[in-house]
């Protein structure tokens, strides 16, 4: 499903990815953790192109995610494809990121109906059994500032959900919320990974790595340091590194 | 228990001590009142005020006509069609292509640093450069020259500048060219108020760059430009009464200039001026304060009282989920 070859990025003269290599297959959840500025939010990043990568290539779902290779030759894509392209990969950010001036139930229906120019009554039935089952039935007149962290996370899993992505990208959904207000984040995520949908997660969520994940991605430096099954890397990591890393966090 | 001891405790007496005087507050209230009735002393026992002549004639026809097409009519169209190319330079100034930034900062540079008066009087006197205004090939002649054809016109269609570029029409040009440079800057800041998540947010569900415009940043950028653009629009109002220098015939100052002029009672009808632009402006001001309140709605501190509440009540009613701030 998603496939990254030798990936580097650069801000200016700053190194953040030196060539990441990861294979991601239909239907698994990927968690990728390791300390801050390791680069693994840049890299979710990458995936949907909303950072263009400097050297290497990713293709999610076959597809080479912000250029066309043709005869052995680049092209960029244009915005109108790149565009195209983000739509069939969701992304959770860490600050939700939801639309203050919309109720959530617009929230939801914003994208199928500006993008995929859906009918509104089909639009809004799917929104309304999405938010219901992330348990927000409730909330779908109220206005993101009206709600809790944790339920403003939800909404903004919906709202990817309704454009119907074959890949989810989470890049620290619960790290801006309160100790108490984690838990209903990934409990919807865990549904979301029974379900056989495709993820990404950036997390310090060890325990939901543990559980949730199929595979296990320790990032240092830009670089993979190690990676295999959760229960594996967690229980005996072979580098260093890691060992040092897992030793703060658990 | 607890409570009971504030029940039965008695209720002190409420304090009475002497309040500290104000002996300033009394000499600046004398102070002011010898100075108010000397003004109205002026205003009342100085005949050159001609009182009774201000207000038949400030009611003229002509200075009605003036107020509805000059003043305000002037101010609607200059500040629509300021708004409009305000936000097309805003756009193009934040935009990724170099060459239309450039374009963009330049024109805000010029028409920042023109004063308006002066625009008014160049815009007014363009029909010098041009005596006709043509459409077509730019250098058509001199090109013709070059591969030896003379005389090569190569034209749609003109019109005479003087009938086009006098009056309203270069008047409304000056007004709103140089409205649109302020709101061009009053539109950067809003759409680079916005938080950036937003617009990655709405890129990350497939949403072209138009749309993440108008659908996702402008809304939320309203706030911080509607409160400024008010203040444009009533400095607006005051400076079609720079219109006289074009000059524009239908509009308030000239039409009561010219009647202070004819009559040799040129200060009534100043005084008059100031009243209507009182009266005009002091209707705007209203206008802004409604205005503003609108667009801050959800965000300001009684606003949020208020969702709080409603909150609260839901959550009684039919046990929602638990509202945060």
């Amino acid at each position: 499903m998603v496939k990254a070859e030798n990936v580097h990025k650069s801000f200016g003269r700053l190194e953040v990815l030196r060539g990441i290599d990861l294979e991601v297959r239909q239907g698994e959840v990927c968690c990728v953790i390791g300390p801050s500025g390791s680069g693994k939010s840049t890299f979710l990043r990458c995936i949907n192109h909303l950072e263009k990568v400097n050297a290497g290539r990713i293709w999610v779902d076959g597809d080479l995610i912000g250029y066309r290779e043709r005869g052995g030759k680049l092209y960029e894509l244009r915005e109108k494809d790149v565009a195209a392209q983000r739509r069939g990969i969701g992304m959770v950010f860490q600050r939700f990121n939801l639309f203050p001036h919309m109720t959530v139930l617009e929230n939801v229906m914003e994208a199928p109906l500006r993008v995929r120019g859906e009918s509104k009554a089909e639009v809004r039935e799917r929104a309304l059994r999405l938010l219901d089952r992330v348990g927000l039935s409730a909330k779908v007149d109220t206005y993101p500032g009206q709600c809790s962290g944790g339920q403003q996370q939800r909404v903004a899993i919906a709202r990817a959900l309704a454009m119907r992505p074959k890949l989810m990208l989470f890049d620290e959904p619960t790290s801006a919320l309160d100790p108490e207000l984690v838990g209903e984040v990934l409990d919807v995520m865990k549904d979301l990974a029974a379900e056989g949908m495709t993820m990404i997660v950036v997390t310090h969520e060890i325990g939901f790595a543990r559980e949730v994940g199929d595979s296990l991605v320790f990032m240092d430096g830009g670089v993979v340091v190690e990676s295999g099954g959760p229960r594996d890397v967690i229980a005996n990591p072979r580098h260093e590194r890691t060992r040092s890393f897992l030793k703060k966090v658990l | 228990m607890a409570t009971d001891i504030t029940d039965v405790r008695a209720r002190p007496e409420p304090i009475k001590a002497v309040p500290v005087r104000h002996p300033g507050r009394w000499v600046s209230v004398a102070v002011l009142a010898v100075l108010a009735a000397m003004f109205v002393h002026v205003l009342v026992t100085n005949p050159a005020f001609q009182w009774s002549f201000m207000f038949t004639s400030m009611f003229n026809p002509p200075i009605i006509d003036g107020v509805l097409r000059g003043t305000l009519g002037m101010t609607i169209c200059a500040m629509l069609l300021g708004v409009t190319l305000g936000v097309v330079v805003a756009v193009m100034r934040l935009s990724d292509n170099p060459i239309l930034r450039v374009v963009a900062w330049l024109y805000t540079w010029f028409f920042r640093a023109v004063p308006r008066v002066v625009l008014l009087v160049l815009f007014g006197n363009l029909g010098i450069l041009w005596s006709r205004l043509e459409l077509g090939v730019p250098f058509d002649t001199q090109l013709g020259t070059l591969f030896g054809l003379s005389n090569l016109h190569l034209r749609i269609g003109g019109l005479d500048s003087r009938d086009l570029l006098s009056g309203f029409l270069a008047g409304l040009l000056a007004l709103f060219l140089s409205e649109a440079a302020y709101m061009a800057e009053i539109v950067r800041a809003g759409i680079q108020s916005v938080d950036p998540g937003q617009g990655e947010a709405a890129a990350a569900l497939g949403l072209s760059k138009g749309q993440i415009l108008r659908r996702i940043v402008l809304p939320q950028a309203m706030r911080v430009i509607v409160p400024p653009t008010g203040n444009e629009t009533i400095a607006m109002l005051k400076d079609t009464a720079l219109l006289i220098n074009v000059p524009v015939i239908y509009e308030l100052f000239f039409q009561l200039d010219a009647i202070g002029k004819r009559t040799f009672q040129t200060f009534p009808m100043l005084v008059a001026a100031c009243l209507w632009y009182l009266a005009l402006t002091s209707v705007l001001l209203v206008g802004q304060y409604f205005l503003e309140r609108h667009f801050s709605r959800g965000y300001g501190q009684p606003a949020r009282a208020r969702l709080k509440l409603r909150g609260l009540a839901a959550e009684q009613g039919g046990g929602g989920q638990g509202v945060a701030g």
